[in-house]
């Protein structure tokens, strides 16, 4: 059966004719649709854990306890995920587990560029490279396969053009793997040194025969057109290639990228006049090619920053330029993402972008669009959880440097608290800090496209499941000044704002209003049951057109400059009234739609 | 055959992602190898959006060169200006005759061009829309989107596919004729 789909599509479609049984992942662009496809085949046991870390760990415990485990994330998520993987390494499997890295050539929706091919190396685990969904799905299947045979995890690197990409796959049924018992070993699962060391040479040797497999893996193949001009191309910079040059010269696909398949790239190189190596990110197949002395060309000629798409390529090794039109610079408008219509961190960044005192360290999620016009909030931002932390650090260095010109507020979601906020809140109450922390709990996990969360009182499979309290995890953490507030309400929000800056210890907001996006439950319905329902009017006759309400950043205004008044776009505004609290001529009413 | 390309852009909340889901089952159904690449991530937050669709014997890479489009099909204007330059030389564009504000608009900062359409005609062949109310006309302005699918069938020569039936497995059965219609009315309207 034949099926279009995305290769994150692919992942869950190969996951499930694997026969894997656990798989689990912290929702990041561009791998989320892994584990909300995966969780459409009743047969997996399928699971969003707090962050990445947590998340691997579980995968590994799977794969011990005898199931096949898959286990998806984005490339910074890793990061979180190395402490158990460099140790994963070391214990091997019982049953076949995987690691999909979905990595961002191109930082679409990312803070940084990172190869997390280099995590191959360093973690010591081997690695496939799929360059479509077809090869998404057939490789996934294969790394089960490679994953039990080494007694290792395998690391499978996606990239943002391979999961959101749609090709036709060639689809087949599941295939179910018998269970593999448990039984206690110490020297296998416990590494403490004496165990450790042994491990070591294990996974050495298991390396060993992985060069042959590699070697004479079928995702590792030569295509030759009789050129003298070579490319050895991997992921979807192999189809860049294939693209730009066609069958003018011969290639070497690598699709088991790590180890790499010395042997038959030396035999592939024997005769060619030039040869290229295409890779998207870091020079990691060129370096280790140069330093088994085979010349070829990489990263000196090739971008090592962004995509290798087939324009750049041209560019670089023919240097073609396209025929393009180009419209007149001055009439294209950027269109940059924006808070909603309705969206509840609005007040809130209102309420912080009109303060000049303030220091405010945010975080990963939609809040991030706080740093933007018209609310300019936001200083600084690194990772998920480290509004907390980082904020923190930046207070104590206020502190000790005696300047109290401005004052640390720390900005995050309730699904990135979840995620890594706990234990930096424990560092600030801890560490007797008085930073004031707002978590914007909007109910759902939001920027990757409304996952839940621990806090939403519902699982993956959408079935009820505890509903963790905020405001108890808070308190449990130290924090003795708490307040929740409705982040519509501006004169409240500015009020907390005061009170958590001017209380003694650090303090923390929590606002408690749903995700515009979010698609209601039962329960949400019964706490918000006037959310949405709404929406505003501008009394022409009383609007002055100071374009005060235009500072909300709100996408449902609109003003009009040939009458110079305010206006609403009735389909967009859903009456959240931010707008009409900052208008000073209360020309703006809300109603129920 | 020479791979075909086929760019559809709007703003996030348009139904672009739909559109391409149809056409691109439609060309797989067909026979074709198809492609197709689109960007996510901050979309829905009212950011711009495209899917880039190739098809033909045996199609390699998944996004669209800039100077190779066929054919351009934007769903709102700003959008399309935005993309002349993926536009092969003789291409063709179609163009939705909405404005949506981008936010530098809405807090006052810049006004929003009125001879966008004026631009674009001047460098290329352009073929503008009432999509938006012809959708309204047909009871539902979503179906904003399956009238422009209708367009780009009937420009690229696809007509012969059963969209009837792929329309049929993807939507749901009460939308499926006014889909149909919607689909018909682009096609007509080209």
């Amino acid at each position: 059966m034949k099926l279009l789909l995305t290769g994150n599509e692919a992942i869950a479609r190969g996951a499930w004719e694997a026969g894997v049984k656990f798989a689990t992942a912290y929702p990041g662009t561009p791998s989320t649709e892994i584990l909300e496809n995966v969780a459409t085949y009743p047969e997996i046991v399928s699971e969003w854990a707090p962050n990445e870390k947590v998340a691997l760990e579980a995968a590994a415990g799977a794969a011990i306890g005898g199931v096949r485990s898959l286990c998806a994330m984005k490339h910074v998520g890793v990061n979180v995920a190395t402490d158990p993987l460099f140790t994963f390494a070391y214990l091997g499997v019982n049953a076949g587990a995987v690691l999909v890295t979905a990595d961002e050539p191109g930082m679409h929706s990312s803070q940084n560029e990172q190869d997390n091919r280099n995590y191959a190396r360093h973690a010591k685990v081997c690695m496939f490279e799929p360059s479509d969904s077809q090869e998404a799905k057939d490789m996934l299947k294969e790394a089960y396969a490679v994953s039990e045979a080494y007694d290792m995890p395998v690391l499978f690197r996606m990239t943002t053009r391979v999961c959101h990409s749609k090709s036709i796959v060639d689809c087949s049924d599941r295939v179910e793997v018998t269970d593999k018992p448990y039984e206690k070993n110490i020297r296998k699962y416990c590494p403490l040194p004496a165990f450790a060391r042994g491990m070591q040479v294990k996974l050495a040797d298991n390396f060993k025969r992985l060069e042959d497999y590699s070697n004479n893996s079928p995702f590792n193949y030569i295509e030759d057109n009789g050129a003298d001009v070579g490319i050895i191309g991997s992921g979807v910079a192999y189809r860049y290639a294939k693209e730009v040059f066609g069958k003018s010269v011969s290639y070497l696909k690598i699709g088991f990228s790590y180890p790499l398949p010395m042997e038959k790239i030396a035999a592939f190189a024997k005769g060619k006049k030039t040869l290229y190596i295409f890779e998207e990110n870091d020079p990691i197949m060129e370096t280790e090619i140069k330093a088994a002395g085979i010349d070829c060309i990489g990263k000196d000629k090739l971008p090592a920053m962004g995509e290798l798409t087939p324009d750049r390529v041209r560019k670089a090794l023919l240097n073609e330029d396209p025929q393009i039109i180009v419209p007149n610079p001055e009439m294209v408008l950027p269109r940059p993402p924006a808070l909603c219509a309705g969206c509840p961190h609005r007040g809130v960044f209102y309420e912080l972008g009109r303060r000049k005192d303030l220091m405010i360290f945010s975080d990963i999620g939609c809040y991030s669009l706080g740093l933007m016009p018209p609310y300019n909030a936001t200083d600084a931002m690194i990772c998920m959880g480290a509004s907390i932390s980082a904020g923190h650090g930046v207070q104590k260095a206020f502190d000790i440097k005696g300047d109290h010109a401005k004052k640390v507020v720390s900005i995050l979601g309730d699904s990135t608290f979840f995620h890594s906020g706990i234990t930096s809140l424990l560092d600030v109450t801890y560490n007797k800090s008085n930073t004031l922390t707002i978590i914007l709990d909007n109910r759902i996990t939001g920027m990757t496209g409304h996952q839940q969360n621990p806090g939403t009182g519902y699982d993956l499979k959408g079935e009820a499941s505890p509903e963790i309290d905020i405001e108890a995890m808070v308190k449990a953490c130290g924090v003795k000044n708490l307040i929740s507030v409705d982040p519509n309400n501006l004169q409240i929000v500015q009020e907390a704002i005061e009170w958590g800056l001017n209380v003694d210890g650090p303090a923390v907001i929590i606002t408690r209003w749903p995700c515009v996006l979010k698609k209601f439950s039962a329960q949400d319905n019964e706490e918000f049951p006037t959310a949405f329902k709404m929406v505003a009017n501008v009394d022409v006759e009383k609007c002055i057109g100071c374009k005060k309400c235009l500072k909300s950043g709100c996408p449902a205004l609109a003003f009009d400059h040939a009458n110079k008044k305010s206006g609403i776009l009735k389909e967009t505004c859903v009456g959240c009234g931010v707008c009409a609290q900052i208008c000073p001529k209360q020309a703006i009413t809300v109603e129920v739609r | 055959m020479e791979t075909k390309n086929i760019v559809l852009v709007g703003v996030g909340g348009q139904g672009t992602i739909l559109a391409a889901k149809l056409l691109t089952t439609g060309l797989m159904e067909a026979g074709f190898d198809v492609k197709m690449s689109e960007i996510h991530g901050m979309s829905q937050r009212g950011g711009s959006v495209s899917s880039l669709v190739r098809y033909g014997d045996d199609v390699q890479s998944p996004v669209i060169e800039i100077g190779s489009a066929d054919i351009v099909v934007a769903f709102e204007k700003m959008e399309g200006l935005r993309s002349l330059e993926y536009l092969k030389p003789n291409g063709k564009m179609i163009v939705n005759d909405t404005e949506i504000f981008p936010l530098s608009v809405i807090i006052g900062a810049t006004s929003y061009p009125d001879n966008i359409l004026e631009e674009i005609s001047s460098k290329v062949n352009l073929r503008v829309m009432a999509a938006t109310e012809m959708a309204a006309a047909l009871g539902n302005p979503k179906v904003m989107n399956v009238i422009l699918l209708g367009s780009i069938i009937k420009s690229m020569g696809l007509t012969d596919i059963d969209w009837e039936a792929i329309i049929g497995e993807n939507v749901k059965a009460q939308f499926k004729d006014l889909n149909v219609k919607a689909l018909q009315a682009g096609m007509d309207a080209v």
